[in-house]
């Protein structure tokens, strides 16, 4: 068949184009703008380069957010990527009752708004009235969030845990139904242990759920804001301040306009990259399969 | 290897069955003897794969006993039973290489590396593996796949049975002459019990030494492709099997008289008289157009080529009738039937005369 170029077919993308400038692309150039100037009130802005960028790069404030951003995306990565898989594994394989039950119990955290988990935990680890706080207290463990540093990141993480693990589990438990009965049945013909059936079985089946769950949870914990905002607001000094809250607190409270854009710039440009690194990644893993 | 015996064994997916029509399997009574190929045919829901599943062990029996040689295996796990298995669709272990694929049952028993090698590197070149052992499993076709599942079955050398789970399904038609004709090269090398489950007539019966027919949870015939040509034991058998299948017509039987609508033909065996549902088989090979006036009077609605021969679809009245033509065979307004070839069934059962 012959094919008649026709630029006007251009037009057809207009609509979209219209929309993410708005979305995103007059947004995000604002942020831009904002990164390349200074203010002293008055609406009268003067351009500075890169100047707030190099701050932000140098300064010790930020270097401190970062690293326990990152220590705080690890640990919970390690905790809830294994804890869902092991969850899932023994969830129910037959389709009943049962496993609605279990469903809709593991995917109840996920319907909690953020500002709700937050104050759920917020409540929950008070030592006057809390559950968790006041038993503790009363086992004889000195535990206080709002002044133990261990104690605050303790109660974030176990926060995050039972907020999260779920989209793990329910991910994994997907992979792991699609999987054949004939998988196991050759498994049980060729002898294969619990934990060969594992590795080579279930995994190489999971990997690409898997992956999905763990770049899901490595942008949502990298960003996270809400949660740790309510119970600790950052507290005790800086100890859980992690980027977002920082970046808040330096837009908003100090009204640094111009190093806070930076900061978002920088910070959208990490997450950018992580996640194209595991896209790529994921995308050579299909290939290599040859499906 | 050994002789398998089912002695009345049934399976039920419900926990309490009651009615017959509870039984994915009905009870059977049957030897499978030591060495032979036998393929299970039945359409699609009959219970084949049940009792397939129920021999490697995979399913446990509502009722009844498997036995390898004397031993009551009834409950014993898949592992102890030493069966391979080839599903339908292929299963390999998709992060290993083909080599791995293959040594991997040797390996779980805990065998020693140089048996390992030398056993898979023996099997790889029995099923023509040898050039790619060291690919990763998972980019190949289904039927390389479906070889490696074989691969796995064999490299055991205490192997009872080799069980096939309607293994050509997914492979290419060209493939699959090619596999099935290996099976068979393995099968007279080897010497292992083989079962192989299909719907498919052609491959039952190029395959096996014997043929069971199930239909409904039940085993209605076991026998050679000739028998079951021949004789079929059952109505159901008649008409699954060769294509199109058999004719079947309703009747009155006298003596050695069958009538049929007030037409009469004489039976080379005497039946006495019979009760029930009685009808007449005759397969549409042995049915000739004929211009005597004492043939049964047929109208011819259409003639099918299906390439080596024609197919006339016709009808006695209400009853359609195929006819086999050869070639330079001519359509005509009677039909007889070669009477050595006439069966009668008393309620879809085979009466011996």
């Amino acid at each position: 068949m012959k094919k008649t170029p026709n630029q006007k077919a251009w037009f057809m993308v207009l609509p979209v184009l219209i929309l993410v400038s708005f979305s995103a692309i007059i947004p995000l150039m604002t942020v831009v703008n904002y990164s390349v100037q200074d203010t002293f009130g008055n609406n009268e802005f003067f351009w500075v380069g890169l100047e707030w960028f190099e701050e932000i790069l140098h300064s010790e404030r930020i270097h401190d957010a970062l690293g326990r951003q990152v220590l705080f995306t690890v640990i919970i990565l390690c905790i809830e990527v294994p804890l869902g898989i092991f969850v899932a594994l023994h969830m129910p394989k037959k389709n009943g009752l049962w496993a609605s039950l279990c469903l809709v119990l593991v995917a109840l955290p996920l319907l909690i708004p953020w500002n709700v988990v937050g104050t759920i935990w917020q409540i929950f680890g008070r030592i006057d009235i809390g559950l968790l706080g006041y038993t503790l207290n009363q086992l004889g463990i000195d535990y206080n969030y709002t002044q133990n540093t261990y104690d605050a990141w303790f109660t974030i993480i176990i926060m995050d845990v039972w907020h999260w693990t779920s989209l793990v589990v329910l991910l994994s438990y997907a992979g792991l139904r699609s999987i054949p009965d004939a998988y196991y049945q050759a498994a049980k013909i060729d002898q294969a242990s619990r934990w060969s059936i594992f590795r080579y079985i279930e995994l190489p089946k999971m990997k690409g759920v898997l992956l999905i769950a763990i770049l899901l949870r490595f942008m949502d914990s990298f960003m996270i804001y809400t949660e740790p905002f309510v119970v600790t607001g950052g507290g005790p000094g800086n100890a859980t301040t992690f980027l977002s809250i920082d970046l808040v607190k330096m837009a908003i409270g100090q009204f640094d306009l111009g190093p806070a854009a930076a900061f978002s710039l920088i910070y959208f440009l990490v997450i950018l990259l992580v996640s194209w690194v595991f896209y790529t990644v994921m995308v050579n893993m299909d290939k290599e399969n040859g499906s | 290897m050994a002789k398998i015996t089912l002695s009345n064994l049934a399976h039920s997916y419900m926990d309490n069955p009651t009615r017959d029509e509870d039984y994915a399997l009905k009870p059977v009574n049957h030897i499978w003897e030591d060495g032979a190929a036998y393929a299970l045919l039945g359409p699609s829901g009959c219970g084949k794969s049940t009792l397939l599943n129920i021999i490697s062990g995979l399913l446990k029996p509502s009722s009844g006993k498997v036995l390898f040689d004397e031993n009551d295996v009834t409950n014993d796990d898949t592992a102890i039973r030493n069966i391979a298995q080839v599903f339908q669709f292929p299963v390999v272990y998709d992060t290993m290489s083909v080599k791995e694929n293959l040594a991997f049952p040797l390996k779980n028993r805990g065998l020693n590396k140089e048996y390992i090698e030398k056993r898979v590197a023996e099997i790889a070149v029995m099923i023509s593996l040898e050039d790619i052992l060291n690919k990763k499993a998972s980019g190949l076709t289904a039927d390389v796949k479906q070889k490696i599942s074989l691969g796995r079955g064999l490299v055991r050398e205490d192997v009872n049975a080799i069980l096939f789970d309607e293994p050509l399904t997914v492979i290419d038609p060209v493939m699959k002459w090619e596999l099935r004709s290996q099976l068979k090269a393995i099968h007279q090398k080897l010497g292992h019990t083989m079962i192989y489950v299909t719907h498919d007539q052609t491959e039952a019966l190029t395959f096996a030494d014997k043929v069971i027919v199930m239909s409904d949870g039940e085993v209605v015939q076991i026998g050679t492709p000739t028998e079951l040509f021949e004789k079929p034991a059952h109505t159901f058998v008649g008409y699954f099997i060769g294509s199109p299948g058999m004719n079947i017509l309703p009747v009155e039987i006298n003596g050695n008289i069958a009538i049929i609508n007030d037409h009469k033909i004489t039976l080379n065996n005497q039946y006495g008289s019979l009760t029930g549902k009685i009808e007449l088989g005759i397969r549409p090979e042995f049915v000739t157009f004929s211009n005597d006036p004492n043939a049964l009077p047929v109208k011819v609605n259409r003639v099918e080529d299906v390439g080596h021969y024609k197919i006339a679809r016709a009808n006695h009245l209400d009853h359609d009738i195929n006819i086999i033509l050869n070639d330079g065979d001519e359509i005509m307004d009677g039909v007889v039937f070669d009477k050595e070839k006439i069966n009668i069934y008393a309620d879809d059962w085979r009466v011996t005369p």
